[in-house]
């Protein structure tokens, strides 16, 4: 019992992570129909900027939380300016071009982007000052610790904020008509360019607060982690129904916990015969029946059979 | 008139164009071996593997329309099979004519695998099942070690046989009428043969009812399917074939190589000939091979090029050349995307769809 609600924590965790990097990647699909294959890279580049400003004032004696805040306002307005940056370079030219063309400048920018973090950091793991404080609660014999609850609840609350945004504000009811239809939001006079690049811009900062979180919550942060974070978020945003705020959040924490109780029970219920390590080929497993059954994932609408 | 107008209305234009590639080709890895050296000559030989590669994702990808982010895995399948079944590791040693063709069948067996359960996704749902796929069969080429010892694990497996043909080993030099031929040489022109083996079929079925029928499907399913395509198999068969030329480059390169290890078949690794076709011009011939040639020898190049040429401009090296290579490489993705959205050999009829005055 303690296990199962030790590892529905940690999924959980592990979840909340997935939801904010998957909602980057699901807001962009919504209005564009585009991966953008770069977005895990802006979590590296985020937790990166955020863990060099942490380290280089985590001797100054201020408090550790707050210290944190400022690594978080130092990474903000870079991923900020670089994901401004990668839509204006890699993706605005291509608008018009055949479908995988901006795919493939998507993987370009990804590629430049985890070598120029390389060439800047270095290959090794960097460490994450022990700054924040951990006290750990029991909770029904499972224990979690502050700045697991930290997590969960930020996020919860970037989730809610981002929702209240879209669905309350004139900038959301914009970002819904471009998703809708581009053409027609700008004849309503929707500035789409605009609307496109605050898109980008305000995943990028969601991003930066994932990017902290997984440094943080791991402990570690190195030039390769965005990729395969990336991977995730987007298989977690696929699963909820890509373009839908509401998927990738749902996906997020539905991957969180399948992938953690995955790695407790695996073992368990193929007798032994599949270890932990085979985790997210249960994942990925989960993925192919979900999108077999609800090809749209799932709270993505049929998708339209368009002529 | 164009070079390439010309070469399609004169025979005699066409035949001696013909002639003069055959011969560069012939002679190619003489020139490169000689001059470049033998490192270079090993970049040609991946370049032909890798050409097999983007040819055989071009027909899922270019010509079906279906994008496929896993492609790698039934590399690793030909690979793999191709390493089970002639090394030390069960101490089986097939000859190279049996193996090829099964590490094909099975490849293509797997590309039904991954093809039945995906045919209602579109677009990029099917790119995450297909990516899932791969990464599926890494996670499981990288864990079989335990608790039955089938895959080796992270370790891999080595010492596997030389490909063989006729009782020669591909592996030593060989005698041939007084002459001798590196190994190296022996590997190309094998590779070059089952290159041009692919090139060959992948253009009669381009021209072929199955060609067209991936075609139509391609560019709108749903009128494909109203035209009486059976749109089902059409499309099973495109991820069989695709998969069955991927599996005859990994048994290759298995041979060639001689160790196999799950680090070959990583996700990068189809991404890489992803872009190969889409670079090169999806769905053209011509243009797929371009792009398997260029990003195969692009980061050899920088690769080659980014340690002396730092030398030289500061007199010591400043950045982490491997950085820097694949910084340079992943620029000139976007700049030649930018520049060429279609592709840099684009086929004709899609130059012209991007013009925006098809029909």
């Amino acid at each position: 019992m303690d296990i199962l609600l030790q590892q529905i924590i940690n999924g959980l965790v592990l979840g909340s992570i997935y939801a904010l990097v998957a909602l980057g990647y699901t807001m962009v699909y919504g209005i564009m129909g585009l991966i953008n294959f770069a977005h895990g890279e802006v979590v590296m580049i985020g937790a990166l900027v955020a863990l060099a400003v942490i380290r280089l004032l985590a001797d100054s004696g201020l408090p550790g939380v707050v210290v944190a805040l400022v690594g978080l306002g130092a990474a903000a307005p870079v991923c900020m300016a670089v994901g401004f940056t990668i839509e204006r370079v890699a993706y605005r030219p291509l608008r018009r071009a055949p479908r995988l063309a901006p795919l493939i400048t998507a993987i370009g920018v990804s590629i430049v982007l985890q070598n120029l973090a390389m060439l800047i950091w270095g290959r090794n793991y960097h460490a994450f000052p022990p700054i924040l404080p951990t006290s750990q609660h029991e909770v029904f014999g499972a224990t979690i610790t502050s700045l697991q609850v930290a997590i969960v609840l930020i996020a919860a609350l970037m989730m809610g904020g981002l929702m209240l945004l879209v669905q309350r504000t004139r900038l959301g009811r914009a970002m819904r008509a471009t998703a809708e239809n581009p053409a027609i939001a700008q004849l309503m006079g929707v500035d789409i360019n605009r609307i496109i690049s605050l898109t980008f811009v305000i995943g990028s900062a969601l991003a930066a607060v994932a990017g902290l979180m997984v440094s943080a919550n791991y402990s570690i942060a190195h030039y390769y982690m965005g990729f395969i974070l990336g991977l995730k978020a987007f298989t977690a945003a696929v699963l909820g129904g890509i373009g839908k705020l509401g998927g990738a959040m749902l996906g997020g924490i539905l991957l969180g916990l399948i992938e953690s109780l995955g790695a407790g029970y695996i073992g368990d219920l193929t007798g032994g015969f599949l270890g932990s390590h085979y985790q997210d080929v249960f994942a990925f497993f989960v993925l192919i029946c979900v999108l077999v059954f609800r090809p749209s994932g799932l709270v993505g609408e049929k998708a339209a059979e368009r002529a | 008139m164009s070079f390439l107008d010309r070469l399609r209305h004169s025979r005699r234009a066409a035949l001696g164009a013909t002639l003069f590639l055959g011969l560069l080709l012939a002679a190619l890895p003489f020139l490169v071996g000689n001059g470049l050296g033998n490192s270079w000559l090993r970049i040609l030989d991946f370049a032909l593997l890798y050409i097999m590669l983007a040819l055989g994702l071009n027909i899922v990808v270019g010509f079906a329309g279906l994008l496929d982010l896993g492609y790698i895995a039934f590399y690793a399948v030909g690979a793999y099979l191709y390493a089970l079944l002639a090394s030390p590791h069960f101490g089986l040693h097939l000859p190279v004519w049996a193996i090829i063709p099964a590490g094909a069948a099975l490849a293509g067996f797997f590309g039904i695998l991954l093809g039945a359960p995906t045919l209602r996704l579109r677009g990029d749902y099917l790119a995450i099942v297909t990516l899932g796929f791969g990464e599926i069969v890494r996670i499981f080429l990288n864990n079989l070690n335990a608790p039955l010892n089938i895959t080796n694990g992270p370790q891999g497996i080595s010492g596997i046989d030389p490909i063989r043909l006729g009782g020669v080993s591909l592996a030593r030099p060989m005698e041939f009428l007084g002459f001798t031929i590196p190994s190296l040489h022996g590997y190309y022109y094998l590779f070059l043969a089952l290159a041009l083996l692919i090139v060959f079929v992948t253009i009669r079925l381009e021209h072929s009812r199955i060609g067209r029928a991936w075609v139509a499907i391609r560019e709108d399913e749903i009128a494909a399917k109203a035209c009486g395509i059976n749109t089902r198999n059409i499309k099973l068969l495109a991820f069989a074939m695709g998969a069955s030329f991927g599996g005859v480059a990994g048994g290759l390169f298995a041979g060639f190589q001689a160790f196999v290890s799950p680090e070959s078949f990583s996700l990068m690794e189809s991404i890489m000939v992803l872009c190969m076709v889409v670079l090169g011009g999806m769905g053209h011939i011509p243009g797929v091979i371009l792009g398997g040639i260029l990003l195969t020898v692009l980061p050899e190049i920088f690769r080659h090029g980014a340690g002396p040429v730092q030398q030289m401009l500061f007199g010591k090296v400043l950045l982490d050349p491997e950085a820097l290579r694949m910084l340079l490489f992943g620029l000139a993705l976007i700049v030649v995307m930018l520049y060429r959205p279609a592709g840099l050999w684009p086929s004709p009829t899609r130059r012209r769809e991007f013009r925006g005055d098809a029909r």
